[in-house]
């Protein structure tokens, strides 16, 4: 088990790092973005380019870029959305909205997912079931922006329950905010709890009809007894993981929800540094999503082995 | 009883029949081929097959609405911008849809009776019907006043009514000629501000008013008092053409203007006259003047043509490179893995952007987002092809034709793949919506802009509809609908199929 994790572990840092070097090389042929003249910060821009090795071979570049990154965490400086700012301030500034509203959409999600598919599965074949199963397929079918679209619509415009957009300002426990950041949890949400219920009817089925179960019954257990003993711990095998790769991947957040609520997180921040070719925070923002990926499918991977005996393994695959 | 089977006697052996061959007895009942099965196991999947009509109905919509609509892509109107649906024959039936419909609230006296006046003048009602009446009480120099106001539904393109225009001496002429033709009156007789205390914005005001908000003076029989000018010296260019009831001549349809006359004209009227139909906007317009039912047409057209594409060109780059890596195995099939996981790893939005950086000045937006497509989205169906080859490549049957000699690229293409082949086809349909997912994302928020290459997107002019939501919620509504529906519809049929071509569930259902 130990050998497998190191080995995963080894591995994403090797595929970080090609993603990285590929993404960088690709990113710094093209031209820099031209420098407003009179600004005064062009001057100290433009000496930071240099600094960064601009007119050198991209290798060389890559080198200063991965220690400046290591020594000092720098990402370089922002020369389009925050005129000479460093990226990993403003990057750091804008992770706690996209955190919050994520967790809040997890932390409702995810009961009523789990709940959904567990009713499903216990009630396979009737009515219950072929609604639940249906609706998980739509909801699964329709991108998010619909739905951000149907609540902006109807919730905050029509019957006017919460604001258009999401608060501004940096006090994230407010109650005030908590409301406003409500739409945007809910469009979250229904993506994730349809995911879950799919994920937990699919395997409570599969475990339910299995052969132990009938022998679980046949020693004597009633029915509750054996799916809540049983049932219940081996479908958590593929549902805990799940939840622990949802929790990393809160941090990357929806991009294109944060947009339709403007809420002040790292998706906004990337769509504008991709629209307004701020090159610095494109190339952090990507390293950043690529590791949320990476971490999210190795902590998933790996956590099957500790939860579940069976797939400790040493070998791979 | 003793027997000796080693040594019988030749003459002991006798032919069981020597006239005929002997044959398997033939089966009674019809063969039936994999994909007839597969046929009828996906008709008893209602679901599934309401979805693959849905589908043909969305596709058929995407190949006519362009061609049926009286707009094309590159059609836009400049006034009517975010208006909704509407068709004069069904709006002229009054059944409530299809009307230009939208509802003001807080309308005051002023502004029904102005409505009323529109009606009046163009014969042409806005007014749909009153949802609400207020009624509320404010103190307006020390007396206690009531004031009404209105929540209305009115007709967006009849309260439009008369826009002010400048026209040359030919064009007036023209209209005038396309009056006496047709019997459809497009100019209106001219007002003057000065008859009307100095209003000069709003031209559907043509009766005295008693202060520059507006306000009607009526006769004692609540009927508007015209304000037409009459003033002949100031008159634009000749009139020869459909005078309103009750001139006798004298009143003047347009002003002189600096080398051109200035007029009231109807704009609907006006609209047919410059078009030859009336507006008809199915699904409305959206911000930028389009015909929604012609651009949501064009958007899925290419949508469906880009997702058929990409699939069709991961399913062969994919599956090549999956047999390679099933059928070889060892350390090809464990470099080829390491090179797919790297790239799975990668963002599509990144790919995406970065390539929309790099390549689309070169080749083109539409080539580079198809490489964008390309670059990761064919390691699925290579995982898919692998899986395929691992379980088939050690069976006899693959033995033998490598006994009998066959190349490696014949056993893979012509003995292994077509058992994978429905597995791969399946999910190939499953791909589709995918492409289309990610292709709208993309394009709605902006990424990467199709406008120029296919006129619009689906999640362009989503994203066109979200900007003016609350005023006009069905330029986002129909974009979004038509996009779910073939979301949800193509999910459906690909689930359906896959069921239906997974031998394992065959006679589950029976």
């Amino acid at each position: 088990m130990l050998k497998y994790t190191l080995q995963r572990i080894l591995l994403m840092f090797f595929t970080l790092f090609i993603i990285t070097l590929m993404c960088f090389v690709l990113v710094r042929m093209l031209p820099p973005v031209e420098l407003p003249i009179e600004d005064p910060h062009t001057v100290v821009i433009a000496q930071r380019r240099e600094a960064m090795g601009y007119n050198k071979p991209y290798l060389v570049q890559f080198g200063i870029f991965l220690k400046d990154v290591f020594t000092k965490f720098d990402w370089g400086i922002s020369d389009v959305l925050y005129f000479g700012q460093p990226v990993a301030d403003i990057f750091l500034e804008k992770l706690p909205a996209t955190c919050i509203v994520n967790f809040y959409s997890i932390i409702l999600s995810i009961p009523i997912g789990i709940l959904f598919g567990i009713v499903a599965a216990l009630k396979k074949n009737t009515w219950i079931d072929h609604t639940i199963s249906t609706l998980t397929m739509v909801v699964i079918s329709v991108p998010s922006f619909v739905y951000a679209f149907l609540i902006q619509y109807f919730l905050s415009f029509k019957l006017g329950w919460f604001p258009f957009l999401m608060k501004a300002g940096t006090d994230w426990f407010s109650p005030e905010m908590f409301v406003s950041m409500l739409p945007a949890v809910m469009s979250l949400s229904f993506g994730v709890i349809a995911g879950f219920t799919r994920t937990t009817r699919a395997e409570l089925t599969e475990v339910l009809t299995s052969e132990f179960m009938l022998l679980a019954r046949t020693k004597g257990l009633t029915r509750a007894q054996a799916t809540v003993r049983h049932a219940f711990k081996n479908c958590m095998v593929v549902v805990v993981p799940a939840i622990f790769g949802e929790f990393i991947g809160i941090m990357g957040g929806s991009i294109i929800i944060e947009k339709i609520f403007s809420v002040p997180g790292v998706g906004n921040l990337y769509i504008n540094s991709i629209n307004g070719r701020d090159y610095a925070m494109f190339m952090m923002l990507t390293v950043f999503y690529t590791v949320i990926g990476l971490v999210a499918s190795i902590i998933v991977d790996i956590s099957y082995g500790f939860i579940d005996p069976r797939i400790r393994m040493g070998s791979k695959k | 009883m003793e027997e000796n089977y080693e040594r019988i006697p030749q003459e002991k052996f006798e032919f069981v029949q020597t006239d005929e061959r002997i044959h398997d007895k033939k089966f009674d009942t019809k063969a039936r081929g994999y994909l007839a099965d597969a046929f009828i196991r996906f008709k008893k999947n209602k679901s599934s097959v309401v979805a693959a009509i849905i589908i043909l109905c969305l596709i058929i919509f995407a190949i006519v609405a362009p061609i049926i609509s009286p707009y094309n892509i590159n059609d836009k109107d400049k006034i009517f911008i975010n208006y909704p649906p509407f068709i004069e024959e069904v709006a002229n039936a009054n059944i409530g849809i299809y009307d230009g419909g939208v509802t003001y609230d807080s309308q005051n006296e002023t502004q029904l009776l102005l409505f009323r006046a529109i009606a009046e003048e163009s014969g042409r009602n806005p007014l749909l019907s009153i949802l609400e009446t207020y009624e509320k009480e404010t103190v307006k120099r020390g007396q206690v006043v009531k004031v009404m106001s209105y929540k209305v539904r009115v007709n967006r393109y009849y309260t439009l009514g008369i826009k002010y225009m400048t026209l040359s001496y030919e064009a007036f002429e023209e209209i005038q000629k396309y009056q006496n033709e047709t019997g459809i009156q497009v100019i209106y007789p001219y007002v003057e501000a000065k008859d009307i205390e100095g209003i000069s914005d709003n031209p559907n005001i043509w009766y005295k008013v008693s202060d520059n908000k507006g306000t009607p003076k009526l006769d004692k029989d609540g009927n508007f008092i015209r304000a037409y000018s009459t003033s002949a010296s100031k008159a634009g260019a000749e009139y020869n053409s459909i005078r309103i009831e009750g001139d006798d001549g004298s009143y003047i349809y347009s002003i002189a203007k600096s080398g051109a006359v200035q007029c009231r004209i109807d704009y609907y009227n006006y609209y047919k006259y410059v078009t030859g139909h009336a507006p008809m906007f199915i699904f409305g317009t959206n911000s930028i003047g389009q015909d929604l039912f012609c651009a949501i047409g064009i958007g899925a057209r290419f949508s469906l043509v880009f997702a058929i594409l990409v699939s069709a060109i991961n399913l062969t780059i994919g599956a090549v490179y999956g047999a390679v890596q099933g059928y070889y195995g060892g350390a090809v099939d464990l470099i080829l893995d390491r090179i797919a996981d790297i790239l799975y790893e990668v963002p599509f939005i990144v790919v995406s952007t970065l390539f929309q950086l790099h390549l689309a000045p070169k080749v083109g937006v539409v080539p580079s987002f198809l490489f964008a497509f390309v670059l990761t989205g064919w390691i699925g169906m290579a995982a898919l092809t692998r899986k395929q080859f691992y379980r088939f490549k050690g069976q006899e049957y693959i033995l033998a034709a490598k006994t009998l000699g066959a190349r490696d690229s014949r056993i893979m293409f012509k003995h292994i793949f077509p058992n994978a082949l429905g597995t791969i086809i399946t999910s190939c349909v499953l791909v589709i919506p995918g492409v289309i997912g990610s292709e709208t994302t993309l394009t709605y928020l902006g990424i990467v802009n199709l406008s120029e290459f296919a006129g619009t997107s689906i999640g362009t002019l989503m994203s066109q509809g979200q900007a003016a939501m609350t005023t006009s919620p069905h330029a986002m509504f129909y974009p979004a609908l038509f996009v779910s529906l073939l979301l949800i519809t193509f999910n459906l049929f690909g689930n359906g199929l896959r069921d239906a071509f997974n031998p394992s569930t065959r006679g589950v259902e029976d």
